[in-house]
This record gives C-alpha cells, structure tokens and sequence, in this order.
C-alpha cells in the first residue's frame, strides 16, 4: 500500500511551509496566472528572460495546497539559469514521471530535487495539484495570459 | 420507536469496510448518501422481475411497472405533503427541477427589467440557471448578502424585494454552510411583495421536516440521491394551478395526449412535464428511499445528526488553529472548517488514508468561499448511520496532518 508520506515527503512539507522565490517580480518579462478550477487553487507565474531566452528570473504568488505550492517552489528553484529548450525538457520528464505506472519505479533522471513529488503518481486525484505550476509556466513562456489545468 | 443507530448502520451493506486498514468513517453525505439494503433491492428486483416500460402498455410487466411508478409518485407527495400528485414532476435531479423552472416558467413570466432574487449562499445550481434565464430575458440577477456567520441578512433580503421581484429563489439548506434559512418567513415577505418562491431542498428533504402545504412554497426541487436514494432522479414540486399555465419544457413521447402534423395536444398534469421513457427504476428506488426515511422518521434522523454536529461543533471550538466556516444560530448536519497550515485539499488526502471521507473544495457554492475569504473549506456531513465514534475518529485524523505539517 501507498504511504502517506511518499506524498508530503520532508522536502515538501518544507517547501509548503517556507516556498522559496514567492514574491512579485515588477519587471518580469513575463507571466501568466494559473487556476485549478476543482480546487481553487490560484498562482502567478513571474519570469525574467534575457535577451538569449534564458530563465534569469522566476518567481510566484499566489494559494494552493501544499503539492501545489511545493511544487511551485520547487519548480522556481530548478529553473533559474536554465534556457526555455532545457525548461520544456524538465517538465515533460516531470509530467512523465507524476503519469507514470505507480507500481513501476519511477524514472527521475534529471528531475533533481522535484523528484520528490514522484510521490503524486500513487494519488491520481492530486496530480493537477503538482502539475499546475508547470501548465502555467508553458503559458507564461508562449506568452499567454492564463493556464487551467482543466 | 427508538433510534438505533447500530440497527441503521445494519442496513446499509457499503458502510462495513475497511479503507486503506481503516474502518470507514463516510462523512460526505452532503455530496450523497449512501443506500440502504431496500433501495438496492428495489432496483434488482425491478430489473429482475418488472421492467416494462410505463403508461401505454397492455401487458401484466407494463402494469405492474406503471403501478409501481405511479405508486412512488404518492410516496413523493405524501413525503413532503404536497396537495396533489399532479404537482409532482420527476426529473434527474434538483438541477434539473431548477433548470425546468427557469427555462419553462421563466420564459413567460420574466421580462426585460424584471428581477430574480437569490442569496449569497446559493449552490452554484441555482446560480446558473437564473443566470441564463436573466442573459435571455434582459431580466436583473438580485444577490440578498449572508452576514458573518453565514446567514442571509433579514432586513437585506426585504430590502431587496420590490416589485420588480418575480421570483425569489432560495436554498433551504446550504450544502456549503448547512445554515437553515428562515423558508416560511421569506416566504411571505416574497408573497406579500407578489413573487414566487422556489425553493432548492436537495441539502434539506432527508434532515428538515419538509411540508409544501405548511410553507406554502411555489416550487420545491429535491434530488433521491441526497435522501438514500439512486442518483439521476428527483422531484420537482410545483403548485398545480402554476403547472397548468407553464409551456411544456420538453416535448417527446408521454407528454402528449394526440399529435398531428398540425397540432400536439399536450397531456395532463404531471405527464405533461415527462417526455420520453423516464427513468423507471430510479423512481422507484426514490419511493423505497422515501418509504425507509418515514420508517425511521425524519425528525428522529435530525434530532440523532443535531446530537452529532454539537458534538462535533464543541471539538472543532477546542482545536487549536481550526476556523468554523458557517456558525449561524440555526444550522444542520454539515460542519466546514479550515484548518491553519493544512489546506483542505490536502486535508481531504490525509483523511482519507485513515478511512475518513470528507469533502475539501467549493462545494459548488464559489461566491460563498469568496464571502468568507477562503479557496476551500473541508466540510463533514452527518447522516443517520454516523456515530460519535466516527466524529471521534475525525478530529484524530485532523490531529494526525496537522503534526503532519507542523
């Protein structure tokens, strides 16, 4: 059976308690918000890129569970520096490995530190949850306004 | 006879299992009951030895399933003392029972400038509809405001009245607040300002005494599912001298009375309202639902869910960091809460893996998270076969994800 706990892992439960890059960004280049219509949940997705389409920047506001805003912290710190190419690839392996079979391991190469919401796969109803910040940054980098996960 | 709650809980064959190592706690009423051993066996035993199509039949199956349907008709009159069977409409739901108003009786009572008066507390079903009805017509959606413990404001709502009001539309008891409105009361400021009054009832036909006749009430929608019943049927009450003048609202088999090419004569009262086959063996679930709720006695299932929404309303008082949403002075079976530092939905999750079902979200009541300043509130629900222990059982889940989070 499932544990509990390989949902709200420690890095979660830090994440959620104390988000990192979780404030406004004025001259964000640019951002886009994001709305889980089942649960409520709201963010704001801020970017700054330079002129080379590379992430200096990213940050968020906004209310969520704790998947969602874990999620969303834990995005902003794995983006920084990274191109909008190398961006896309991360989270089509993020979105491959929080779909994946739950009873097979999880694939978590070049996840990093958000391979710690691998946990999600095992609770179907909470993978918007996890994948939310990611729909709204692929808004965010096409250059539209909003996201749902609907 | 005396209340039981062990002798309810036989009855039900879904309640004795475990979830996830835990005995299940199911406290999501508010979204649907679960159904008794009768209802179920009213289903099969249609299926098994009844189904026939209703109404125009000759033979012994026919009968005896219009006899049946028919019967469950009574059963719904009787239940919540409608004058006539006439007046009883089955649909799939209260949706649909609001939706039938606003889109047949709406049309040729509501016009431009006219208004619809709802309140804040409103399930987004009787939102919606007025809604549509108010973009089509040029009419005015009017919103009566709740107060801080989430009751419509008494003076508000009379204010609001005018002569402009064609129909006030109002929950009976909120899903999201489980607050009772004052349904006679409104009734007659709505009356005396020449409005109808419709109200929605699919929180309060299983936990309030529900009497048409006594409220004198225009329109009444319930839904089976809420009541112990199958999902995808429930009732609508009108008064019959406001049927007769409303346009049918679907046209098909069974509603008719003769058709030509050049004219339909439409049939009487309720059928007039029932195109199509309806759905046979969910009305007649409805009618065991309704026979076992009077077996056991509306007011007795209250006084027994009071007892636990005391008890449950004095731990919530005592748990550290947790918010009552909805504390009006008269409330039923529905407690909605935040906890500090756990969001609902992950409330919700946690709960779960310790056998407790609650419901963490909206509620479909959007406009009344926003009153109270929260995304989501995690509501529990009592019904008749909850117990203490079950409460019990609640709060130490809610311990375990705040140490959780902490």
């Amino acid at each position: 059976m499932f544990d509990l706990k390989d949902l709200y892992m420690q890095v979660i439960v830090d994440h959620n308690k104390s988000p990192r890059n979780f404030h406004a960004m004025p001259d964000a280049t640019n951002k886009a918000e994001g709305f889980n219509p089942l649960c409520g949940d709201k963010l704001t997705l801020y970017i700054k890129l330079d002129d080379k389409k590379m992430i200096q920047d990213v940050s968020f506001e906004g209310s969520g569970c704790a998947i969602s805003t874990a999620s969303a912290s834990l995005m902003t710190e794995q983006l920084k520096g990274k191109t909008m190419a190398e961006a896309e690839l991360i989270f089509s392996r993020f979105h491959d490995m929080v779909t994946s079979d739950p009873t097979a391991p999880a694939n978590t190469e070049g996840l990093d530190k958000l391979a710690a919401l691998g946990g999600v796969r095992e609770f179907p109803s909470r993978i918007k949850c996890a994948t939310l910040c990611w729909h709204t940054l692929n808004a965010a980098l096409a250059g539209d306004k909003s996201a749902t996960t609907e | 006879m005396m209340f039981d709650v062990n002798k309810i809980r036989a009855e039900f064959p879904i309640l004795h299992q475990q979830v996830y190592d835990h005995p299940l706690a199911y406290l999501d009423n508010a979204a649907t009951t679960q159904k008794p051993q009768c209802v179920i066996d009213a289903l099969r035993r249609y299926y098994e030895q009844e189904n026939a199509n209703i109404h125009r039949g000759v033979h012994y199956l026919s009968e005896k399933a219009t006899a049946k349907y028919e019967t469950a008709r009574e059963k719904v009159r009787a239940f919540i003392n409608a004058g006539s069977e006439r007046e009883i409409i089955f649909v799939r739901g209260a949706t649909e029972a609001i939706n039938l108003v606003a889109s047949s009786w709406g049309r040729v009572n509501v016009k431009a400038g006219d208004e619809i008066l709802i309140t804040e507390l409103e399930h987004h079903s009787n939102i919606v509809p007025w809604q549509l009805l108010c973009e089509q017509t040029g009419s005015k959606l009017v919103v009566a405001p709740i107060n801080e413990q989430g009751e419509v404001i008494p003076g508000e709502f009379e204010r609001l009245l005018s002569p402009r009001t064609r129909l006030a539309a109002i929950s009976h008891l909120s899903n999201a607040l489980g607050t009772i409105n004052p349904v006679k009361k409104m009734i007659e400021l709505a009356h005396q300002a020449g409005a109808k009054v419709l109200l929605d009832g699919a929180q309060a036909a299983a936990h309030l005494n529900v009497d048409m006749q006594a409220l004198d009430v225009d329109f009444y929608a319930i839904s089976a599912h809420k009541m112990y019943g199958p999902t995808g049927i429930g009732a609508l009450y009108a008064k019959e001298e406001i049927l007769e003048s409303m346009p049918p609202y679907q046209g098909g088999g069974d509603m008719i009375s003769m058709v030509t090419f050049e004219k339909t004569h439409y049939n009487v009262l309720p059928y007039r309202f029932e195109a199509g086959t309806p759905n046979i063996a969910g009305v007649i679930g409805f009618g065991q639902a309704i026979d076992w709720l009077a077996s056991v006695n509306v007011e007795s299932i209250a006084a027994h869910e009071h007892a636990l929404l005391d008890y449950a309303t004095q731990q919530a008082t005592a748990f550290p960091g947790l918010r009552l949403i909805g504390t009006a002075a008269d409330r039923a079976s529905i407690l909605s809460f935040t906890l500090e530092s756990v969001h609902p939905h992950d409330l919700g999750t946690i709960l779960d893996r310790e056998g407790v079902a609650i419901r963490a979200g909206h509620h479909c009541a959007m406009p009344v998270m926003e009153h109270f300043g929260v995304p989501a509130t995690a509501r529990a629900s009592f019904a008749a076969y909850n117990t203490v222990e079950e409460v019990d059982a609640l709060f130490a889940a809610l311990k375990k994800a705040q140490d959780m989070f902490a």
